[in-house]
């Protein structure tokens, strides 16, 4: 309250000082802009976050534009999104800005993830804000194929199909889950319909609340830094870090940068090659859902397919979707995982770069196996690699422990 | 429900197998331009001449095309249109799955409002000009491309009837495989090869813009779009190098 009343005493007269006294407007701009203090010395990887809201607007604002046109009913889904593309007046942009920006989300997110890693971004105090930033990624996948859904093409159909599959591996209670998640004994107009529901009303909802509660964490803690250090230890005589400068103007002047490149590419795509070469928009989908024709390749979009080559590695479809839900379940335990005092990959030593590394290799190099066909070679790849997705982590365990690292400096700049 | 499951992944992974052994029979680009209005128009005709009597394109409507390949509504109507359709229509046809059932054997010509996307121009391309005559399948027809597809070859008048010639080898682990040798015209057609390939060029084109009109406006704005998004990205850069001068 202390605060509150200073600042509404600089600004008690006018709109402002009205307002401020009912709902501390002021306060939380200041809290979370101007006074908000971030290290001096983000990098490259630090445009991330602030282009994964861009896009999260985007998918919201496009949305809606295309729920506007969009009916959820088996016999007209298909045909809707034709008619969006050549009916409806800028429909093509809408649709393109919405499918573009469902592959942008997971590019953006995945090298946000990144950063995460290599500057150990997920270690005390962050816990949180990396269990938050995993809770989205879950949401976020979920609502990704809920809306592959949507547009009723054959791969919309098969992969769902597919994918609902697997909660048959449920023990037990697996048939009837199935059944429970798809509202029918196939995948039918009852599907399309809950997908829809979820896809534009819960999972939206969850996600902007998740990412509330990502960015209250992150702000509360404090933002880490490429080095790694602790710009809270060194405050000048106001309290301010000697090592940190204010959100705005300096971050979202250089945010603002980064935005008009990713626009650059973003846009190129969208305009000139929106289904990136059947990545994107796959050409199965351009075949309206028929579930008497089975697709020749069954696959699911770029983003997903490293978790694909993970399912297909293991020969039991239960133990594979398993691994799968493992691989992804580890995740959340990283910031236990890795016991090292050390956040920044600067300032560990070769083994950690190496084993990093590779980890980001193996992931990406299960991405591409996961669009291939199924052949013994790429099979054996695929398990040499899932089994090394989870030594990585058994390896940071135990390596991390006793783990030998360069001094870390004091303070930013400090070699 | 764990059978289903195995099931499924072996049928994926026989089909993915079955897919990367047996090779397409595409030896052509198709090449299409479609910016080329000339073509597009081509196109169109052979299309609503031809290819209109089984296949709808219904999501296309006939005022649209007129727009794009810029043609008078009476040039459209008069021209092109065989049926007593209205101009904003969508290219419907009259007959229906159900009759295209029972009609031809069980098939069901296909939507083609957006085959160029499922299928790529050069698929089309290629299936169009690979036709032979073969009396063992019901229409008469075989084709390289797609094998044992249920079309018949409506085009004939215009390619003429071809034979294939097959050779049958063994390979060293018993399994047959039968390689096409070459065509030999059994009838000559009304136009010359190249003419021809000209005209299934055109339509194919016609069937790759249908796929997807609004590629001609995104292409048409992509430069300036570009270029307005580099501008702000350099002034947003210029304005985040004053900013950050205080910051040491």
């Amino acid at each position: 309250m202390g605060k509150i009343a200073s600042s509404s005493s600089k600004n008690a007269a006018g709109f402002m000082g009205w307002l401020n006294a009912r709902l501390p407007v002021t306060q939380f701009y200041k809290d979370h802009l101007s006074e908000y203090y971030a290290p001096k010395n983000f990098n490259f990887w630090y445009f991330f976050g602030s282009l994964a809201l861009l896009v999260l607007v985007n998918q919201i604002l496009t949305g809606i534009w295309l729920t506007m046109h969009y009916k959820p009913d088996a016999n007209q889904a298909f045909g809707m999104v034709e008619y969006i593309m050549r009916d409806v007046p800028w429909g093509w942009l809408i649709r393109y800005l919405h499918t573009t920006g469902a592959s942008a989300f997971f590019i953006v997110i995945y090298f946000h993830m990144f950063r995460g890693l290599l500057y150990g971004s997920y270690k005390k105090p962050r816990e949180l804000v990396w269990i938050f930033g995993m809770i989205i990624y879950l949401a976020l996948m979920a609502e990704a194929f809920m809306g592959y859904v949507l547009p009723w093409g054959n791969m919309s159909y098969w992969g769902a199909k597919v994918i609902t599959q697997l909660f048959g591996a449920v023990p037990g209670i697996g048939d009837s889950l199935v059944e429970w998640v798809r509202g029918d004994y196939v995948i039918s107009d009852a599907t399309l319909n809950r997908f829809f529901a979820l896809h534009v009303v819960a999972l939206p909802l969850a996600i902007v609340a998740l990412v509330v509660l990502h960015i209250a964490a992150l702000h509360t803690v404090g933002s880490n830094n490429p080095e790694g250090v602790d710009i809270k230890k060194h405050k000048d005589e106001e309290g301010k870090p000697l090592d940190g400068i204010p959100f705005h103007p300096y971050y979202t002047v250089k945010d603002i940068f980064g935005v008009g490149v990713f626009l650059l590419v973003f846009l190129f795509i969208v305009f000139v090659k929106p289904d990136m070469g059947g990545l994107f928009l796959e050409h199965d989908n351009f075949v309206p859902a028929n579930p008497a024709v089975t697709p020749a390749h069954i696959k699911p979009v770029w983003y997903f397919t490293p978790f694909y080559a993970m399912l297909r590695a293991v020969p039991d479809m239960q133990m594979g979707a398993l691994i799968m839900l493992l691989a992804i379940v580890v995740l959340f335990f990283l910031p236990w995982l890795d016991r090292s005092p050390v956040k920044s990959i600067r300032y560990r030593r070769w083994p950690y770069k190496v084993m990093l590394s590779l980890f980001a290799v193996s992931f990406v190099v299960l991405g591409w196996l996961g669009m291939q066909g199924a052949t013994e070679l790429f099979k054996l790849m695929a398990q040499v690699l899932t089994a090394f997705y989870f030594f990585y982590f058994i390896w940071l365990f135990f390596y991390s422990r006793n783990e030998k690292y360069h001094k870390v400096p004091e303070r930013i700049g400090d070699h | 429900m764990k059978k289903i499951l195995f099931v499924m992944i072996g049928l994926v992974a026989t089909s993915l197998v079955s897919a990367a052994g047996n090779e397409v029979y595409m030896t052509e680009k198709a090449n299409t331009n479609i910016r080329s209005v000339d073509s597009l128009r081509s196109g169109a005709r052979t299309f609503m001449n031809y290819c209109m009597g089984c296949h709808s394109m219904e999501f296309q409507r006939y005022n649209r095309v007129a727009q794009d390949l810029g043609l008078t509504e009476d040039e459209m109507m008069d021209g092109l249109v065989l049926t007593d359709a209205k101009f904003s229509d969508q290219m419907k046809i009259a007959m229906t799955a159900k009759q295209s059932e029972a009609w031809f054997n069980k098939a069901v010509a296909p939507d083609l409002t957006v085959m160029a996307k499922a299928r790529g121009v050069d698929y089309l391309f290629n299936f169009l000009i690979n036709f032979y005559a073969d009396p063992t399948r019901p229409s008469g027809w075989n084709n390289l491309t797609f094998p044992n597809a249920g079309m018949p070859h409506i085009l004939w008048e215009l390619q003429g009837v071809r034979n294939a010639h097959f050779e049958t080898h063994e390979d060293a682990e018993g399994n047959m495989h039968k390689e096409f040798k070459g065509f030999e015209t059994v009838q000559a057609g009304s136009m010359g090869e190249e003419e021809y390939k000209t005209l299934v060029r055109d339509l194919v084109n016609f069937l790759d813009y249908s796929s997807e009109p609004a590629r001609l406006i995104r292409m048409s704005y992509a430069p300036w779009v570009l270029l307005f998004v580099a501008l702000f990205t350099f002034l947003a850069y210029m304005l985040k190098i004053n900013y950050f001068r205080d910051v040491h």
